[in-house]
């Protein structure tokens, strides 16, 4: 049995990775990442964990040693959040193309300009295209296990590629609640030594991120797709064999909570997920048929369980933590709407909340689906995006 | 942040369920704080701030007509003032309980610092009975380690016992 305490989102992530056994972690702090960090140090001052613990002068360089670290066959972890994230993207490109299963944590927190410390999407999302695995956890729990599925995911030798592990800001990340920390030696069991199929060595030269020009660049993006792809099963069968050791399952690609009969589904990630659940079973009371699509793996992202779950709603309402500026609709928002196009796809109807922070309570809730039971009725409703708890006076 | 971190450990130890977190904008040390905290016999799922509190805790009374420390308590909340005053004394118009009670004393008699964490939760065991003082031993030795955390908890149980005694 591990041991379940109250304990902060940062530190169960940072316990993960301990008990992952990182060769490699390094480390460029910004808020609301530090915690991590400063968990993980502490574990290397007191001689619980045994590893090549590097502070690096930026987050670029914090990408960069743990990307040499797994090019040389170890297994190494970083983290960072927001502006940290972005210098981190020229990096973390390469590390995506050279196949290279590192795993960091984003502890998701909005963008400047303007500055802003609280959660939002924005910063993750931004690596869409990078060819990253991205997972979205809801709660702290939820985060030890993913983190601990993680290295798992991206070390199999069929995925082979990094893992962003999303956790939102403060939300997660700074809140003490109950969390079952496993037993280490369960924990090696379900996640052995990394044996890489290919390291950098002396003896046995490789090149790694060569010169690829047209005769093969369409190649291997054309690899790296079928590999991301391929992906897919993975994290199912990943978080499957977790539930069978740990006894949790928080989803695989998506988790369905109470979407069989509902007319209405929320499609939503993260922390506000929770949220979503607690106010799915009080409008349940109320008899609304309503239920959560949680979007657990934003990348690779789950066309086929999306339309499955949501086939026989009349109503998806879609929640973005980011915004597309320019496109009139959240990433989110615009990745499902383009999963379900067809003839018997639900009604789509997108709403921003939680941008920089900003609250969502359960009367948010109850509001968007007041609008989603007009749209399930008939009614004609706006299907522009919806900006909710938005407060009008500062924009007029 | 402390006393909610601690109030969610203790009552863990109880054997319910809770969730404590900050509401950080940009805070810098000495600046208001906010954190909340939430006690459920099941588990917590729900994220949104609290604003309808059962309790208030307020930690420094000069925030008393800088910040609205009543803002959602009804009138069967109770607020809890750290101040040597009288409820009737601070200049609180509510119909909700007032109770005062001197922590930042209690800290330098017991810690030597005006650091009330444990003082006014020690107190609030009391008054609530929504954590228990056997539960608050557990949650101060997890957090503070040593004479540190001897003097925390002397600072919780003598202002659980004053409590007591004036009640």
């Amino acid at each position: 049995m591990g041991k379940k305490a109250v304990i902060e989102g940062s530190m169960a992530i940072a316990i993960a990775v301990k008990q992952a056994r990182p060769h490699v972690i390094s480390a460029y702090p910004i808020t609301p990442q530090t915690h991590i960090m400063e968990f993980l140090a502490d574990f290397v001052a007191n001689g619980e964990l045994k590893t090549e613990y590097l502070r690096v002068d930026s987050e670029f360089s914090a990408a960069s040693v743990a990307q040499g670290a797994v090019a040389a066959g170890s297994r190494a972890y970083t983290a960072s959040a927001s502006q940290g994230l972005l210098l981190m993207t020229e990096v973390l490109y390469n590390v995506a193309g050279m196949r290279l299963p590192m795993v960091l944590t984003g502890v998701n927190r909005s963008v400047g300009t303007p500055v802003n410390i609280q959660p939002d999407h924005q910063d993750t999302v931004l690596f869409r295209d990078t060819g990253m695995i991205q997972l979205y956890v809801e709660d702290a729990q939820e985060a030890y296990d993913a983190h601990v599925q993680a290295f798992r995911i991206a070390e199999d030798r069929d995925v082979l590629l990094p893992v962003l592990v999303c956790v939102d800001g403060w939300t997660i990340s700074h809140t003490f609640e109950p969390v079952e920390v496993e037993e280490q030696e369960k924990i090696d069991a379900f996640l052995p030594p990394y044996k890489p199929l290919y390291h950098l060595d002396p003896k046995k030269p490789y090149t790694f991120g060569s010169i690829s020009i047209d005769k093969d660049l369409m190649e291997f993006r054309y690899l790296h797709e079928e590999a991301i792809q391929g992906a897919k099963a993975k994290i199912e069968a990943i978080a499957r064999e977790f539930e069978k050791t740990f006894g949790r399952y928080y989803g695989g690609l998506t988790q369905s909570y109470k979407t069989e009969d509902a007319d209405i589904v929320f499609v939503a990630m993260g922390s506000i997920i929770g949220t979503l659940k607690e106010a799915v079973d009080e409008l349940r009371a109320q008899g609304k048929k309503v239920g959560v699509l949680k979007v657990r793996s934003y990348r690779p992202f789950p066309v086929e369980e999306i339309r499955a779950a949501l086939a026989n709603a009349k109503v998806a309402c879609v929640i973005d933590r980011a915004i597309s500026i320019g496109f009139g609709a959240g990433p989110l928002t615009i990745d499902t709407q383009a999963a379900l196009y067809g003839p018997n796809a639900p009604q789509v109807l997108p709403f921003y909340a939680g941008l920089g922070g900003k609250d969502v309570e359960l009367k948010h809730v109850a509001e968007m689906v007041a609008k989603a039971e007009k749209a399930a009725a008939g009614e004609a409703v706006s299907a522009e995006p919806e900006y909710v708890n938005i407060n009008w006076n500062l924009v007029s | 942040m402390i006393t909610a971190e601690l109030f969610a450990i203790a009552a863990f130890a109880d054997g319910k369920y809770s969730q404590a977190f900050p509401y950080f904008g940009g805070e810098r040390r000495g600046a208001p704080v906010q954190a909340f905290v939430r006690i459920d016999d099941r588990p917590i799922r729900l994220r949104s701030k609290i604003y309808n509190p059962d309790y208030v805790i307020l930690q420094d009374p000069s925030l008393i007509g800088i910040v609205d420390v009543l803002q959602g308590l009804g009138e069967d909340g109770m607020i809890l003032v750290n101040s040597e005053l009288l409820p009737e004394e601070i200049g609180l118009d509510t119909k909700a309980r007032v109770v005062t009670f001197p922590a930042t004393k209690i800290a330098l008699e017991t810690l030597g610092v005006p650091i009330t964490n444990t003082a006014i939760m020690g107190a609030f065991s009391a008054l609530t009975g929504e954590i228990t003082i056997d539960a608050l031993k557990p949650a101060i030795e997890e957090k503070f380690t040593g004479e540190l955390g001897e003097k925390n908890l002397l600072a919780a149980t003598t202002a659980y016992e004053r409590v007591r005694a004036s009640l």
